[in-house]
């Protein structure tokens, strides 16, 4: 029998934190990890807990609560920057997964083919984590440390997502390919987001998941693509400007010369579909 | 440990059901095994098959992945609730009845999880568009039906009405809905996994972890005692430790010796308390592994370490036709087409994991279990626990999807062996991994054929050679050596040919059946030659089929003369959706663009039953004194219809309506033997039987009351009444002496399907019966991505007579998306893909529109002319798609799946 804890605070969860046991919210992986029937305790669940809750826009831009689920992503009144996250939690799982789901387990999980990365790095996320010596905040890339493995110290939770309000600008999409429609796990994936000021693209954001340890930004494709007209954006990507920031690999889902050239068709047909969108 | 229980105030249904349970505990255990709601169906306890999906708060999630402390307190609805009127009584509701209508429930084991997310959208949407059915049931996994039948009936789920049930003597093509319908859509059928006694032992398998290892066993009781377990092995088995479905081949320990030969395989058994075994930890269990270098490769494993020390060169068996001289015939062709093509392990991915319960009834050994072949348990359990076969009972429980792997035994000797050893009920539930590691697969395949063409496009001669991955053990990898030979022509008439295969053991998963017994990855290679053969002619591809079609009365490669030969007829259907979707293919492509169009086209013949081999069934039927008349119909059903069809047949032979009929199943104490469902034969061998039964009653009826051969039996209680022209004649029922099996009238018929062995060639009369059918597929393949869309497949089928056109269609909705997975998604790899999320199979949105075309092509031995239909359905699926993916973009994909990796690699070396 385990001790199944769910706090209401923050401080009430560093505290039981503090004493040992698993970290759960919508427990959709830490479930298939196990052939038992119950999780092995004891269990601090963090759904609860006020502070990770919640879709919010603050003085600096937008704030999600770790344990805010995908389907709650889906339904929140958000700018059109947040259009690929949206489009990415509309892909994660199936609909059953979505509702129970969190943005911080995706995240705490870090799957290289967690479907929320990719557009969090678009929109330039930083997380608030906590944990015994106070609070601490880190940009998203620097909290993915590698395949299965994030920045978190002992004791610590992530407790919340910030975009900053200079990301919150422009458009964002989102383009997942698997072997199939639903249920699936990402072969490639791409999350793109233009800020067009006068015609020009002011600011571009590309990243590209499921071809590496951890999804990665294009910063080289990002330098190339600043002050060009959206139409040009996807003829401007090169296998040269992508490919550098991926070390993809083979396994049963595809190979990993698969994996580098079609990265780059989805990097374009992001951009050329943010363009159309921009057009209307 | 030792904390107390704590209570969880659960709401289900919108009753109060606080329950004692670890707040850490799936909720999908805590409502079947606490509450006794086993409607809500486990099929991988890992999110992937959304088989358990349940509401909360009105949102559907699985109920596998929610802590039961995370449902306190919220509104849990399972599909029990579903039944539940306002006023608290039982009555369906719209939704489900349209499950019914629309024939949406096959085996119904995923059927509660559709209906809960469809519960859900129609709370959003009243009256759904397809597209947003496909998206709400994305998550919810079918591997029989090919969700057409669940999307129309949620988009009709307002629409409610009732159709009429077919009078006495009508039932023979009637859309009816399946007798056995009801419980599949309230959720109370019950599965392997879902009925237990209070008290009934838990087992659990110790599996190998390596593909090939020696093992020794340390100190069994020191480690079992103190975890109040037993543990019993080989040494523990008092019969002969081998099964298998062909006794002369019976090569697999139930439990294995000193020796694991495929990674997964069952070493020992341990039993225990349901309590201790839910947090038994098996990872210390005392055994040393040696590890050996496995035999991977089958074209490599002829001079391989054995397998199997009985068969010293990893051969099982080899198949062979040879009529003509396929030399000879090749020879003189005008032009020779060379294909090869590879295919991989095939995972059946039923949704209900192997499952059932044993215990003993004096001295008879019970085992209530999923399964394909009731009397074929009986005697593999009796050969391996060294009982007599009387003294085993089988009790197929519903099964929830078997395809071919549930006609081996699986978990039956082992709960058997529990229960003779404990003298308890033991009940065992295989999780998703496995039954993926244990269980049989469909053979990968190496091939390579060569067919010849005349000028005038005439096939002069063939020649086919595979090699087939038997795995660890025999299984039915005879059957697939034997009937790809005997299929490799296509239904196409082959004057010079030469088919030889080989079946090689490795240390991969076992194969067996898998619908179509291997004919499917023969399908692949020929049609692909096909192809090529009308393009070096200049000829369409459909039009040079048609040509080299099969007529009645020619002789198949076999030298068999056939009869009812309905593929010129499947053809000739096709031929309107060809020319239009050619022409469609040709505009779509002209205006440029990153997706090209293809179509593709491709055949199948089938012969139902056993190879050459006897394959009887017997049906028995019974009228009691107080005048109900009960149908043994032991044909059991997997979800594909028997349960309806068969009692169709017999309602119309004895001219009755199907709704007097009560149906009795394959109990193996109460029912004759109906065979092994598998080899579509049940509709023609089975059928065969349920039409002499009913002919013989009737007979046995009219001439009791000296009636005309028109005349109209009603039953009544206690009485026949029997009308004709003269008059109505009455039987008082209650003034006859009841027989043996409880009966004052019976009939007891048998039927085995008229074969002739097969010569050292292959030559003689392998099938009585043959079913026929050609597939249009259409698609759209992304040339920059290699990802392949699957538009639309026209499927036409020749049935002979078609009993039930609702079922004839789930079936061929259900076998094009098997087809459609082996050839766009599914790999099985052993150690990589042992669940559902990296093993992939078709979801609602994968499936494309089918337009089923039904052809009657009257089989002169089928009852009424009829055909099988089961696996016919996913033979010509496959090399239909890659027929029309090499047209599309070129690309010639030979080795299966055609993952988009492999699609794109293939459209480069096309050069396109």
């Amino acid at each position: 029998m385990s001790a199944w804890h769910r706090p209401a605070s923050l401080t009430e969860a560093i505290g039981l934190l503090a004493e040992g046991g698993v970290v759960a919210a919508g427990c959709t992986d830490l479930f298939p990890a196990t052939r038992r029937q119950a999780l092995s305790g004891p269990v601090i669940d963090l759904t609860r807990v006020a502070e990770m809750r919640g879709i919010s826009e603050t003085r600096g831009g937008w704030r999600f609560g770790a344990a805010v689920r995908w389907s709650e992503v889906l339904s929140a009144a958000l700018p059109p920057a947040f259009d690929g996250l949206k489009a990415a939690a509309r892909e994660v799982g199936s609909v059953q997964i979505q509702n129970a789901g969190t943005l911080g387990g995706n995240l705490c999980n870090a799957s290289p083919a967690a479907d929320g990365v990719p557009g969090l790095l678009t929109l330039e996320a930083e997380v608030e984590l906590a944990g015994p010596a106070g609070m601490r905040r880190l940009p998203l890339a620097a909290f993915l440390a590698g395949a299965r493995r994030t920045a978190l110290a002992p004791g610590e939770v992530l407790v919340a997502i910030h975009v900053p309000s200079h990301a919150a600008a422009g458009r964002g999409a989102f383009l997942k390919l698997g072997a199939r429609r639903y249920l699936v796990i990402s072969i490639a994936m791409v999350a793109a987001r233009l800020v067009v000021k006068g015609g020009r693209i002011d600011r571009a954001a590309v990243a590209v998941g499921a071809c590496g340890p951890v999804a990665s930004r294009l910063p080289a494709l990002e330098a190339a693509l600043a002050g060009i007209a959206p139409e040009d954006a996807a003829a401007a990507v090169s296998e040269a400007l992508v490919a550098p920031a991926l070390a993809p690999i083979g396994d049963v889902r595809g190979d990993a010369e698969y994996r580098g050239v079609v990265a780059v068709e989805l990097v374009r047909r992001a951009l050329r579909g943010l363009a159309a969108e921009g057009m209307r | 440990m030792n904390r107390a229980v704590p209570m969880i105030r659960l709401t289900v249904n919108g009753a109060a059901r606080p329950v004692a349970a670890d707040p850490a505990r799936r909720l999908s255990d805590v409502l079947r095994e606490d509450l006794g709601l086993t409607g809500t169906k486990v099929g991988c306890d890992a999110g992937d098959c959304g088989a358990c999906t349940v509401l909360i708060d009105g949102a559907p999630v699985c109920a596998c992945l929610t802590p039961a402390a995370q449902a306190e307190g919220c509104e849990i609805r399972t599909v029990e609730g579903l039944s539940q009127t306002a006023e608290g009584g039982a009555a369906l509701g719209a939704l489900q009845r349209a499950f019914l209508r629309h024939g949406a429930a096959q085996c119904g084991i995923c059927t509660p999880g559709m209906l809960m997310a469809a519960t859900a959208l129609l709370k959003e949407v009243a009256t759904p568009t397809e597209d947003q059915a496909r998206a709400a049931l994305g998550g919810v996994l079918c591997r029989c039906t090919g969700y057409g039948r669940i999307i129309a009936a949620v988009c009709d789920a307002g629409r409610d009405m009732v159709g009429p049930a077919p009078s006495a003597g009508a039932a023979v093509g009637a859309a009816l809905e399946r007798l056995d319908g009801l419980p599949k859509v309230d959720g109370t059928e019950a599965f392997g996994a879902d009925l237990w006694p209070a008290g009934a032992l838990v087992v659990r398998a110790v599996r190998a972890p390596h593909p090939a290892a020696r093992f020794v066993f340390g100190d069994l009781i020191d480690w079992a005692g103190p975890r109040q377990v037993r543990v019993f092995t080989a040494a523990d088995i008092a019969g002969e430790n081998r099964f298998g479905v062909i006794p002369p081949f019976a090569d697999q320990p139930a439990l294995a010796e000193g020796e694991a030969r495929l990674r997964g395989e069952a070493i020992a058994i341990v039993v225990g308390e349901a309590e201790v075994m839910a947090t038994l930890d098996l990872d210390d269990f005392p055994v040393i592994w040696e590890p050996l270098d496995p035999v991977t490769d089958p074209e490599a494993a002829a001079g391989a370490r054995a397998v199997l020390a009985a068969r010293p060169d990893n051969v099982l068996t080899r198949g062979r036709v040879v009529q003509g001289d396929a030399a000879v015939g090749l020879a003189g062709a005008a032009h020779v087409a060379e294909a090869t093509a590879r295919t991989s392990f095939v995972e059946h991915a039923y949704i209900e994991p192997e499952a059932g319960l044993a215990w003993l009834e004096g001295d008879v050994l019970a085992i209530r279990a999923c399964t394909q072949a009731p009397v074929m348990d009986r005697d593999d359990v009796a050969r391996v626990l060294g009982l007599a076969p009387g003294k085993v009972r089988i009790i197929p429980s519903a099964v929830g999807g078997g395809f071919g792997s549930k006609l081996d035994v699986s978990l039956q000797p082992l709960i058997g062996l529990a229960a003779l050893k404990t003298g308890r009920p033991c009940r065992m539930v295989y999780s998703r991994t496995e039954s993926m590691q244990s269980t049989t697969k469909r053979h990968p395949a190496r091939m390579r054929a060569r067919i010849g063409a005349d000028a005038s496009g005439r096939i002069c001669g063939m020649d086919f050679e595979g090699t087939f991955d038997t795995g660890a053990y025999a299984s039915w990898g005879p059957t697939v050596a034997n009937r790809v030979p005997v299929h490799a022509s296509g239904p196409y008439r082959t004057p010079n040919y030469r088919a030889e295969t080989v079946a090689m053991h490795t240390n991969n998963p076992v194969a067996g059946a898998f619908r179509g017994f291997g004919v499917p990855q023969a399908a692949v290679v020929q049609e692909a030659a096909y192809d090529d053969l009308a393009q070096a002619l200049g000829m369409d591809r459909l039009a040079f089929r048609r040509l080299n079609a099969l007529a009645e009365g020619e002789r198949s490669v076999c030298g068999q003369e056939m009869r009812g030969v309905g593929i010129g007829a499947c053809l000739d259907a096709l031929t309107p959706r060809w020319e239009a979707a050619l022409a469609e293919v040709a505009e779509f492509n002209a205006a440029g663009g990153t997706v090209k169009r293809g179509i593709g086209v491709a055949s199948c013949w089938y012969g139902c039953g056993n190879t050459a081999l006897p394959n009887p069934s017997t049906v028995r039927a019974g009228i009691t004194r107080d005048g109900r008349l009960v149908l043994h119909q032991g044909a059991t059903d997997i979800g594909q219809g028997s349960n309806t069809v068969i009692p169709q047949i017999f309602a119309d032979a004895l001219g009755v309506a199907v709704a007097e009929i009560a149906l009795v199943g394959p109990d193996t104490f109460l029912t004759p033997d109906c065979g092994k469902t598998s080899a579509s034969r049940q509709t023609v061998v089975t059928g065969n039987a349920a039409l002499r039964a009913g002919w013989a009653l009737r007979a046995q009826i009219l001439a009791r009351t000296n009636r005309g051969d028109d005349a109209r039996i009603t039953l009544a209680p206690g009485k026949l009444l029997v009308a004709d022209r003269t008059g109505t004649a009455e039987i008082a029922l209650a003034d006859l002496a009841a027989g043996a099996q409880g009966y004052v009238l019976m009939a007891e018929e048998s039927y085995d399907p008229p074969t002739e062995p097969l010569d050292e060639n292959g030559q003689g009369v392998p099938y009585a019966v043959y079913g026929y059918g050609a597939h249009l597929a259409e698609v759209a393949v992304d040339m920059m991505l290699g990802t392949v869309k699957v538009g639309r497949i026209t499927a036409a089928h020749d049935l002979g007579r078609v009993v039930n056109p609702l079922l004839a269609l789930g079936q061929i909705e259900g076998g094009i998306a098997q087809g459609l997975g082996m050839a766009l998604m599914e790999e099985y790899v052993p150690g990589r893909t042992e669940n559902l999320h990296d093993y992939l199979i078709p979801t609602t949105g994968d499936m494309p529109r089918i337009d089923p075309i039904l052809i009657e092509v009257p089989d002169p031995k089928g009852p009424l002319g009829a055909k099988g239909l089961g696996e016919h359905v996913l033979i010509p699926t496959a090399p239909a798609i890659l027929s029309a993916i090499r047209h599309a973009s070129g690309a010639r994909v030979t080795h299966l799946p055609a993952l988009p990796h492999r699609v794109l690699r293939a459209i480069r070396e096309a050069g396109r």
